[in-house]
């Protein structure tokens, strides 16, 4: 298998929260087109890494950053960067369905609007393609102005999948996007992020293991904020290198 | 039940039963004229005449006052009231916004008497200047000075409704690339409607109910106004004005039940109006 380009590079990532050391000197280079998961106890600063990919942190007081996060080889971090076009390009998804309350059709609409897209047929064609993409259309086509509240837990995750896909992201983070779903729901999503691999490079925070192994290309293990142990995933379920690693995913530690 | 429990809902119970006394006493009291009187022109004449013979009592005038008044009290309170809730609730710094509502909720417990006192000795003098009025004692000064009264119910409730948005909303909202401009008015805004709504409609009823400051400001005079920048009498300055006067009993004192009735009537609708706009919102959700 060759190896992809690497999307995102972390390099001696610390993050604080006040005088909370919450994620410490994290490297990691995460491949283009893969699904990368983040596995790790609760606290262990997993959502805490994922969102300084969009810099979502960032309206988090007290919130301090060192090291370099790169993305396409620029950091984003760096002074002059425009959060709202990096938050364009770092799409997330986050833990539990939020659909705005508004109908399918707006919640998807959204963000192109943002941009200042008016054109009803070009904003038609973006919530159909995006829809498509996650694996909603077929299910939401004959209702797209009933209210997004309307549409199951699972549903309702890949609109709100669809209405990050409508900005055009190149990367995707997903944080644990199915843990408040039933497995039938979250088997759709699993599908739904081998597909979007293809075009995206997807970065999921997961609290399940199987999931991790399923879906996921490389896994990175963290624990109390440090990276133990990065490496392909089929590595870290099989021969994982720290005995830490190797503790938590044979359950031995919670 | 133990006594305590007892206890509550007879309190409970107590409530209802006197607001329920009370509608029916001013119900009871308006009757005897609602008897005599067969056609609609009490709400459609202009003249209130108590000690002619017959005497006439027609409130067209006193329902087109409070109508103009209120209006003009929620047309410029409402875009004040609205904005600032939005900034209490969305812009200022969290510690700045929590002794802000401190200081506003403070404002409830002005008495309206001190309102109008102001709205008389500063607002209508310096209305006549602007407007160049002979006299600044006009719906338009007392509309002003009720939109100021109008902010404490309008601003809490809507900055109440503005903070119960979910926080996830802004999240997926900043998340897409909007900015916190953009966040506000495209989706908490939005996402607050129906509570803001109630709102507005809450410190509407506020406004129609409101005597003391109208009695004071508003001018008085007794017909049909032509425009806001003529003095008037709404219907709470009018039975405030009169119901000393009139003899108990008296065909004057029907009347001003009557026109109680009517205002209690507006009330209750707006109210129940904006409860129905709550109890829907709570149903969507």
């Amino acid at each position: 298998m060759v190896e992809n380009k690497h999307k995102v590079s972390l390099k001696d990532i610390s993050i604080f929260y006040g005088k909370l050391h919450v994620v410490k000197h994290v490297s990691v280079e995460l491949p283009e087109n893969e699904i990368t998961a983040i596995i790790g106890p609760s606290g262990s600063g997993k959502s805490t890494l994922l969102r300084s990919l969009n810099r979502m942190n960032d309206h988090i007081n007290g919130m301090r950053i060192t090291g370099e996060a790169m993305i396409d080889n620029q950091n984003i971090y760096a002074d002059g960067v425009d959060v709202v076009m990096l938050r364009r390009k770092v799409g997330m998804v986050f833990q539990r369905p939020n659909p705005f309350p508004k109908s399918i059709y707006e919640n998807v609409a959204y963000g192109p609007k943002l941009q200042g897209l008016r054109s009803k047929a070009e904003l038609d064609i973006i919530v159909e393609n995006s829809l498509r993409q996650a694996a909603l259309w077929d299910e939401v086509k004959d209702r797209l102005h009933v209210s997004g509240f309307d549409l199951s837990g699972g549903q309702q995750q890949r609109l709100c999948i669809a209405r990050s896909l409508a900005v055009g992201p190149e990367v995707l983070l997903m944080d644990e996007p199915a843990s408040a779903l039933d497995p039938a729901a979250t088997a759709k999503i699993e599908e739904l992020m081998l597909l979007l691999k293809r075009t995206l490079t997807v970065v999921v925070v997961t609290h399940n293991m199987q999931q991790a192994a399923r879906v996921s290309d490389h896994t990175a293990f963290l624990l109390g904020g440090e990276l133990v142990e990065y490496d392909v995933t089929r590595k870290i379920f099989t021969t994982p290198q720290d005995k830490r690693t190797d503790d938590y995913i044979s359950g031995k530690m919670g | 039940m133990p006594y305590q429990q007892k206890l509550v809902t007879v309190a409970g119970y107590t409530v209802l039963l006197l607001t329920a006394a009370i509608f029916l006493f001013v119900a009871a009291q308006a009757w005897p004229f609602f008897r005599e009187q067969v056609d609609l022109s009490f709400f459609t004449g202009d003249r209130w005449l108590p000690v002619s013979s017959p005497p006439t009592f027609q409130i067209k005038g006193f329902l087109v006052s409070s109508l103009m008044i209120t209006t003009m009290a929620i047309v410029v309170g409402c875009p004040l009231g609205i904005l600032s809730a939005v900034s209490l609730a969305e812009l200022l710094p969290r510690q700045v916004s929590v002794r802000l509502r401190s200081v506003f909720e403070m404002t409830v417990g002005i008495p309206s008497v001190v309102f109008g006192f102001l709205g008389l000795t500063v607002v209508a003098p310096f209305v006549a200047r602007v407007f160049n009025l002979n006299t600044g004692l006009t719906g338009f000064s007392a509309g002003l000075v009720l939109s100021v009264m109008v902010l404490p119910t309008l601003v809490s409730l809507a900055d109440e409704a503005l903070r119960a948005v979910p926080r996830e909303y802004a999240e997926a909202s900043y998340a897409l690339g909007a900015t916190r401009w953009q966040t506000i008015w495209r989706v908490i805004v939005p996402a607050a409607r129906s509570g803001i709504i109630a709102a507005v409609l809450l410190a509407m009823g506020r406004a129609i109910g409101e005597t003391m400051t109208v009695l004071m400001v508003a001018g008085g005079r007794l017909t049909t106004p032509g425009s806001i920048f003529e003095p008037m009498r709404p219907i709470t300055a009018l039975i405030a004005a009169e119901v000393t006067n009139a003899a108990r009993h008296s065909e004057q004192y029907h009347a001003l039940f009557a026109a109680g009735l009517v205002l209690f009537a507006i009330t209750f609708a707006v109210n129940a109006i904006a409860a129905a706009v709550i109890v829907g919102k709570k149903g969507a959700a």
